[in-house]
């Protein structure tokens, strides 16, 4: 065995990399709750990968056949009904997964210095999982999948001069059809399942090369014992591999109570109107998109012209891309920042989260107004915080880690 | 003063979020009955089957829906499902298979020419509008001499569907009171009343929906009772894991100080 390993390590470097990235990689030893998510969406990625090769074995990319084939992995495909809810369920769990990791990020102030780069790949693994959850959503090519698409696709045509030949090309037809299926099935499949396990690898290589953070914000590298080991790190593995297997199967079991017993999320998952096969006659009565969504979707509804409300929604999540130089604050943790940064953030959450109540809602006098409400509120954490991080008043930050 | 004002901004948060349900419930639907779904009453569902067959299938097709698949979930025997609902055979002349799926000779194109509308297929119609929808719909049919039918239907206004069903529940009547929006009048339908008694009860025809839309919510997820019982067993082996990976997370963090 230890010939083989060897062997093996002559020629790859099997045993540096499980040194470097498990048995012998730091980790701070107060890791709270926020921490799972890290890993877990890790593993969400991974049954969303199995699950998916699965599901084309027998989904139909055809305007034609593309309904029914899904159908048809309902009822007559062994387990096909249970392969296609993880997969669906999965798509919700990556999200919420995904806002967690994101909000750990924000209260300890994960994306600062030296933590740049690790934010900004996150970012990018955030924009691409959107892309690839929407296009995933119009393969079972149901009403909502349909006119969900319809809609998104022509907010590209707000865009002055190229938006009508831009949404043309997108589409692939004068509208959403066969082309367009066939199109964001392979982006679906291929192209954004690779770009997204790429920028996993490149947002785990430089965690790695700085460090995790921690609750307290704290770099633990800054006290080192003779050995040049931080004395507030453990190994990864095995410490936080077996704490992790904890963390899943707790997971685990909510994931199953959804799957098994409200597969279709109350309608907020698989939503009513994808029951029925997609018409390009019928607009269904009320078009919302998939709950993950909806809190942009609320800011696009808030403002009065398209092409300004196509720029907040964008402008939304690209202000989340500058967060690491908004923030001017020295200190990570939210345990010793202000309490202006602490209500900053609270309102940010309940901002974010009313949105996306807002957007499920049909549109009327109060509901319009509150969308302006919250989306403006939504822009005025990065206000807050660049005006008040810079000369914000902490509280001393311990040398060590607390607990 | 700054902690004062941040107060203030969370109690305006708390007020505003406190709101929503309000302003959700002020926009609610009409109101629908709640029907009585019995998923694991296979008696129920085989009535539901029947009427299925006798009154709907033949217009509407069940297209994703195998009849075999009946026979098995139902513990029906396939000649019992085949006497049941196959009334059809192939362009070859031979009898429609067992193993075949529920599907309709009649066109789009003929529907369109007699009820004004292709009819729906109505394997998923219990998960795209809901058991009480059906169930409701279903009792909602009136006498209405301006459409083309002669019924009308407050669940589904100006519904290109007859009431096919009108020998077994009867006729009913509308009745109307005004009602104020705003400051205009208008005449709505507060209730119907029958006006002919039909093969049925009430109860009996309440009963008789019941069974349809029972079999209807089974025909759209047939997998859901097995669906239910692996849900159980998962979530038991989940529960034990934890004792297993919490014991063992205990073991290797007793050192971690």
């Amino acid at each position: 065995m230890g010939n083989l390993m060897a062997w093996i390590d002559e020629r790859f470097p099997a045993t540096k990399l499980w040194n470097e990235h498990l048995a012998e990689y730091y980790t701070p030893k107060n890791f709270n709750f926020m921490y799972f998510f890290g890993s877990l969406a890790l593993m969400v990625l991974v049954i969303q990968l199995v699950s998916g090769i699965f599901l084309t074995m027998h989904y139909k990319p055809d305007a034609a056949m593309a309904f029914a084939s899904v159908e048809y992995i309902m009822r007559d495909v062994p387990y096909g009904w249970l392969i296609r809810y993880i997969h669906s369920t999965g798509a919700t769990a990556f999200f919420i997964v995904v806002y967690m990791h994101m909000l750990r990020g924000l209260m300890y102030g994960s994306y600062k210095k030296p933590r740049e780069l690790i934010w900004l790949f996150g970012m990018f693994i955030y924009l691409a999982l959107m892309a690839e959850a929407f296009m995933g959503y119009l393969l079972p090519w149901g009403q909502m999948s349909y006119w969900g698409a319809q809609v998104i696709i022509s907010l590209f045509s707000a865009i002055p001069v190229i938006g009508d030949d831009l949404t043309l090309w997108i589409r692939g037809d004068f509208v959403i059809g066969d082309a367009t299926l066939n199109r964001f099935f392979a982006l679906h499949v291929i192209a954004l399942p690779f770009v997204l396990v790429f920028l996993v690898i490149a947002h785990i290589i430089a965690l790695h090369e700085v460090g995790s953070n921690n609750p307290d914000g704290v770099e633990i590298k800054k006290t080192k014992d003779a050995n040049g080991i931080p004395l507030d790190g453990i190994p990864f593995h095995p410490y936080y591999s077996v704490k992790d297997i904890v963390g899943v199967v707790v997971f685990l079991f909510f994931f199953s109570v959804i799957m098994f017993y409200f597969p279709d999320g109350g309608g907020y998952m698989l939503e009513h109107a994808n029951f029925i096969a997609s018409d390009p006659l019928k607009t269904p009565e009320h078009i919302a998109p998939v709950w993950y969504f909806t809190p942009f979707y609320a800011i696009l509804r808030a403002v009065p012209d398209k092409l300004m409300g196509v720029g907040a929604m964008f402008g939304a999540i690209a202000v989340l891309f500058i967060l690491p130089w908004i923030d001017r604050c020295s200190v990570k943790s939210i345990r010793y920042r202000s309490s202006i940064f602490k209500a900053n953030l609270i309102m940010f959450c309940i901002s974010f989260v009313v949105l996306g109540w807002l957007a499920m809602q049909p549109v009327n006098e109060t509901i319009t107004f509150l969308s302006r409400l919250f989306s403006f509120l939504y822009f005025a954490f990065f206000a807050i915080l660049f005006v008040t991080s810079k000369n914000e008043k902490t509280k001393p930050v311990p040398d060590r880690v607390t607990s | 003063m700054k902690t004062a004002s941040i107060k203030n901004t969370i109690k305006l948060f708390v007020i505003a979020v406190m709101m929503l349900p309000a302003i959700a419930t002020a926009s609610s639907g009409a109101h629908l009955y709640e029907a009585p779904i019995d998923i694991n009453d296979k008696e129920s569902l085989k009535r539901g089957a029947q009427a299925f067959g006798d009154y709907c299938y033949s217009c509407h097709a069940a297209s994703f829906m195998r009849f075999n698949r009946i026979a098995k979930d139902l513990d029906m025997e396939e000649q019992d499902v085949r006497d049941m609902l196959i009334h059809t055979r192939s362009k070859k002349g031979d009898p429609t298979k067992i193993g075949d799926l529920m599907k309709v000779s009649m066109t789009d194109d003929y529907a369109k020419n007699a009820f004004g509308t292709a009819v729906p297929d109505l394997s998923l119609a219990a998960r795209a509008r809901g058991a009480d929808w059906i169930y409701t719909y279903l009792r909602s049919f009136y006498v209405d001499e301006s459409r083309p039918t002669g019924f009308n239907n407050t669940a589904f206004p100006d519904v290109g569907m007859p009431h096919v069903l009108w020998s077994l529940q009867g006729l009913q009547e509308p009745v109307y009171e005004t009602v104020v929006h705003g400051d205009v009048e208008v005449e709505e339908i507060s209730h119907l009343e029958p006006i002919q008694a039909g093969k049925l009860s009430h109860v009996e025809y309440d009963m008789f929906l019941g069974d349809l839309t029972n079999f209807m919510v089974y025909m759209a997820e047939p997998i859901q009772v097995e669906r239910r019982s692996m849900g159980w067993k998962v979530l038991l082996f989940l529960i034990v894991f934890f004792f297993f990976a919490y014991a063992l997370k205990k073991e290797y963090w007793k050192d971690v100080h």
